[in-house]
């Protein structure tokens, strides 16, 4: 193959890749776009610290929606994290464990479950013994939804990572305990955080799993033992009703729940890139 | 001397009670908008809480009878099954509450004709059935005199989720065709012999929007609302009638009205009256204690006194947001089922 | 015994720590498969599982129920939305961690992951009121046209040219799935040892080749896992797909037509099940696709091992 050809099959490679990045950002950037549009009106004082409104009135807000989002969201992110990262670590840095292959198995078998049967199992095994929707069933459905990606995505990033790493630690006499807690986490917080925004993003805008656990409250509401809002049920809710009010309320909600998430993406980011 | 001190004893505890209650209930969606004004306006008049979430109607019925709800609310009513099994289940019988009406509209997507069309039930049964498959066909042509028709083929669209709309629509078509009865019949989601499937209101009319030569059916509140095209229907009476309120209200004023409420209104006999109608429904325990969400007396009294708050006064909220208000006769059986709610055996006051 | 805390003991205690977390997994979706079975299970004994399997008919009024329509739509939709999203989500994790300039890597990482926060939902309505009448006007009328006077038996393999249906339900999916087999990749990517690149390089390779012979297939694990875990997103998603699919319950399926899928089934008619046949029925197709995932996944495992049979690395 001469050289004239190589550099030109280069260029050409280069081309490609960029025309693949781009063919996936354009459409992103358009429905971004649209939902900015469309909801940036629904935004405003009265939208982040009222409870909601009738229709046609206009105003009210959403307050106990983006109260409740936060509230459910970190409570299934505590417990789907702490799950996944166990299974992922078991995975990645005990290859010979006998529990691994199964446990592959069943994470990306999870990730397969269409997420208002993770709300159907939440409510057989939460709120039915518990006696009432609560906020901590809808948790566990989200977390449930967590689970394989964080999982998945944590073995990955381990499993990348050199064994000479691993190595110089046992070398120094390090615990293999200390060694995957204090040099490979560490070196590998990158992954793991996009791994848990990935999973955050996914569960954050679900509503199915929502309507039969958290239930969704109008009313302010602090209780993890009762129901409670959220913002993708707002948005369900409101996006079907006929009532353009509501309807522009629910672009906001998604407008705002896509901020939301590009924040903590963002924060994330930079606390990582600091230290 | 003492009566008087007594009763406003009565009522400040009462208050006071009332103001530590909070409802919950699960349903349909089609009222929820409507719920929503109430429940507003309930707590502010008497404090008490009602938290209304809509998770479908199915969805309303099946928590009713897990208890994880003080009253369902459905856009159907329980069928003679599911009856049978509550009063089996519980030992007690399900009160239906009529709450409002709607109606469902033939809405549709025809560039160039600008005034309503009109349809007759038959004519909207061999439509959906996929037998008229163009816009120019005679039958339409019939029914609409002297309106240029388009040669344009008919795509149907229908609700692809479970409905309480589609439950309406396909009951009203089993009345006006027989072989719709017989090949389709009627229930909240059917095996549509042709067209389109779109999810939600929303789904529908953004598909008939979206298709040129689209016809499908959506609630009148959503076509009012969203400004959809809907055409008239011929009613029994041979009139073609296009769905307000007024022509809703009047499908509803039957003379005989069963006790239990569960009630047919489509292809109504009156003459000025819309045939595609019907109530939506809150569904609750005639004893409340069998219902292990109601978990107190005053939780049962508070519930009671709601209901009978949303067959009267609620009732002045319904036209503003485009819901048909009940008429004279439904709110006089409902005055008497909910006497007859029970706590432990004994009557709840409800004044 | 602080020596033995920090050093054997440590080592026991933490992975039982780590057993347990694992084994919870596992307990969850075993209990999760037995709900679904248990839930289902009248339907299977009404129909007989294989009967319910290969039932064609899905009527809640008459009570027949059967899943192979909505099997053959979940395999055809997630199949094709993973080849188109394949490339894509490649060039992506290329560009991002080997090509881009590192800002510009940031940026794009950014936004591919931002895909992934945007709700179900609102792909689904983009879909209806942007995408739909983009694609009817532009491909499939035209296709339509073209093959209605060109190749008249390509008609019926295409289908009603509405714009709602398999083709624009597959494209928002693609897009919804990119960022999972992305973000994977570009980790992978970005792992691979500085010196197996300088090496290379210093053997006078172009940058392509550098991706081509040691990037890409040093990175093939992070790159199937990747496409594995977004696979799963596509056999899962509901709401998008439900929205535009057009729900049609009848094989066979066409291209432009309408189709259902086993999640859009459950999420058209969970909510408004009064519960008997049709609840069991939903539930036993949420039992069947999770049949489907675990039979994909012993598949996906398959190819994985015979992939790296003989090559060095992991």
């Amino acid at each position: 193959m001469n050289l004239r050809r190589r550099y030109l099959r280069d260029r050409l490679m280069v081309g490609l890749v960029y025309l693949g990045t781009s063919v996936v950002l354009l459409p992103l950037l358009l429905i971004i776009g649209y939902v900015f549009v469309k909801g940036v009106g629904a935004l405003n004082w009265d939208f982040f610290t009222k409870p909601p409104a009738p229709p046609g009135e206009g105003g009210g807000g959403m307050l106990p929606a983006i109260v409740g989002t936060f509230i459910i969201d970190l409570m299934a992110l505590a417990m789907g994290g702490l799950l996944g990262l166990g299974g992922g670590v078991l995975m990645a840095e005990y290859p010979e464990h006998p529990l691994n292959r199964p446990l592959r198995m069943v994470a990306n078998v999870l990730g397969g479950i269409p997420a208002i049967l993770m709300g159907l199992f939440a409510f057989v095994v939460v709120v039915l013994p518990m006696g009432g929707f609560s906020a901590f069933s809808g948790s566990v459905a989200l977390a449930i939804l967590m689970i394989p990606i964080i999982m998945r995505s944590t073995e990955e990033v381990l499993k990348l990572l050199p064994w000479e790493l691993r190595e110089a630690g046992l070398a120094l006499g390090l615990p293999r305990w200390r060694v995957t807690l204090s040099l490979i986490l560490p070196a590998a917080k990158g992954g793991i955080v996009t791994g848990l925004l990935l999973a955050l993003a996914r569960a954050a805008g679900e509503a199915a799993p929502l309507l039969f656990t958290a239930f969704g409250n109008q009313f302010l509401s602090f209780d993890p033992l009762g129901p409670m809002d959220s913002l993708p049920l707002k948005i369900y809710v409101y996006a079907i009703s006929p009532y353009e009010d509501w309807i522009q309320q629910a672009w906001g909600a998604a407008l705002l729940l896509a901020l939301m998430l590009m924040l903590t993406n963002f924060i994330a980011r930079r606390a990582m890139r600091r230290r | 001397m003492k009566k008087p001190v007594l009763v406003v004893l009565a009522l400040t505890l009462g208050m006071a009670l009332a103001q530590s209650v909070s409802l919950n209930g699960a349903g349909a969606t089609f009222p929820y908008p409507l719920y929503a004004k109430y429940f507003d306006a309930y707590q502010k008049l008497t404090g008490v809480r009602v938290n209304y979430q809509s998770i479908g109607s199915g969805g309303g019925i099946r928590q009713l009878f897990a208890q994880t709800v003080h009253f369902g609310a459905s856009d159907a009513p329980l069928s003679d099954e599911k009856i049978a099994e509550f009063e089996q289940k519980f030992g007690t019988q399900v009160i239906h509450v009529p709450t409002a009406l709607g109606a469902v509209v033939p809405s549709y997507n025809l560039p160039g004709v600008t005034q309503p069309l009109n349809f007759s039930g038959p004519v909207l049964a061999d439509i959906f059935l996929g037998k008229i498959k163009k816009w120019n066909d005679p039958a339409l042509a019939e029914l609409n005199p002297g309106v240029k028709l388009p040669a344009l083929p008919i795509t149907v669209v229908h609700r692809s989720d479970g409905s309480g709309t589609t439950y309406i629509w396909t009951e009203y078509l089993a009345k006006v065709s027989p072989e719709w009865k017989a090949k389709v019949g009627v229930g909240k989601s059917v095996s549509w012999p042709t067209g389109l499937g779109g999810k939600g209101n929303e789904g529908v009319a953004g598909l008939v929007r979206q298709v040129p030569g689209a016809i499908g059916y959506n609630e009148l509140i959503y076509a009012l609302q969203n400004k959809i095209a809907y055409g008239a229907v011929q009613n029994r009476a041979g009139k073609f009638v296009l769905a307000d309120l007024a022509s809703v209200r009047a499908a509803a004023e039957l003379k005989d009205f069963p006790a239990d409420t569960r009630v047919s209104i489509t292809d109504t006999p009156a003459p000025e009256g819309y045939p595609i109608a019907s109530f939506t429904w809150i569904l609750v325990y005639r004893d409340l204690d069998k219902d292990k969400a109601v978990k107190s007396r005053a939780e049962a009294e508070a519930l009671a006194r709601l209901l009978d708050w949303v067959i009267h006064d609620g009732q002045r909220y319904n036209e503003a947001l485009h819901y048909a208000a009940l008429p004279e006769v439904a709110v006089k059986v409902s005055e008497a089922n909910l006497a007859g709610l029970r706590y432990h055996n004994e009557p709840l006051n409800q004044k | 015994m602080r020596e033995r805390l920090y050093g054997k003991l440590g080592d026991r205690i933490f992975i039982a720590a780590l057993v347990t977390l694992g084994g919870a997994v596992m307990f969850i979706a075993a209990l999760m498969a037995w709900e679904l079975w248990s839930g289902g299970a009248k339907a299977f004994r009404t129909f007989g599982f294989w009967g319910f399997v290969f039932g064609r008919e899905w009527n809640v009024i008459t009570g027949q129920f059967g899943a192979w329509p909505f099997l053959v739509g979940t395999v055809i939709t997630s199949a094709v939305a993973l080849a188109l999203a394949f490339l894509p989500s490649l060039a992506a994790a290329i560009a991002i961690a080997e090509y881009a300039p590192r800002w510009l890597g940031e940026v794009i990482a950014y936004l591919v992951d931002l895909l992934a926060a945007l709700p179900s939902v609102v792909y689904g309505l983009w879909g209806i009121f942007v995408l739909v009448p983009l694609v009817r006007d532009r491909v499939e009328q035209p296709l339509f046209l073209w093959s209605a006077e060109h190749a008249p038996a390509l008609m019926g393999l295409l289908g009603p040219p509405t714009g709602i249906g398999m083709l624009s339900a597959v494209l928002v999916l693609a897009l919804m799935i990119v960022p999972y087999a992305s973000s994977l990749a570009r980790d992978a990517i970005r792992l691979v040892p500085r010196e197996q690149r300088e090496a290379m390089y210093a053997l006078g390779a172009t940058r392509w080749e550098v991706v081509r012979r040691v990037v890409l297939p040093y990175a093939r694990g992070g790159i199937f896992a990747g496409v594995i875990l977004a696979l799963a997103r596509a056999l899962g998603e509901t709401m998008a797909v439900t929205m535009l699919i057009g729900n049609g319950h009848q094989l066979p399926y066409s291209v432009f037509g309408p189709a259902a899928t086993m999640a859009s089934v459950i999420a058209n008619e969970f909510t408004e099940a009064e519960g008997g046949l049709q609840l069991a029925s939903l539930l036993a197709v949420g039992f069947l696709l999770f049949l489907l995932s675990l039979v994909v996944n012993f598949a996906a495992d398959w190819i994985l091992r015979r992939m790296s049979v003989g090559e060095g690395h992991e």
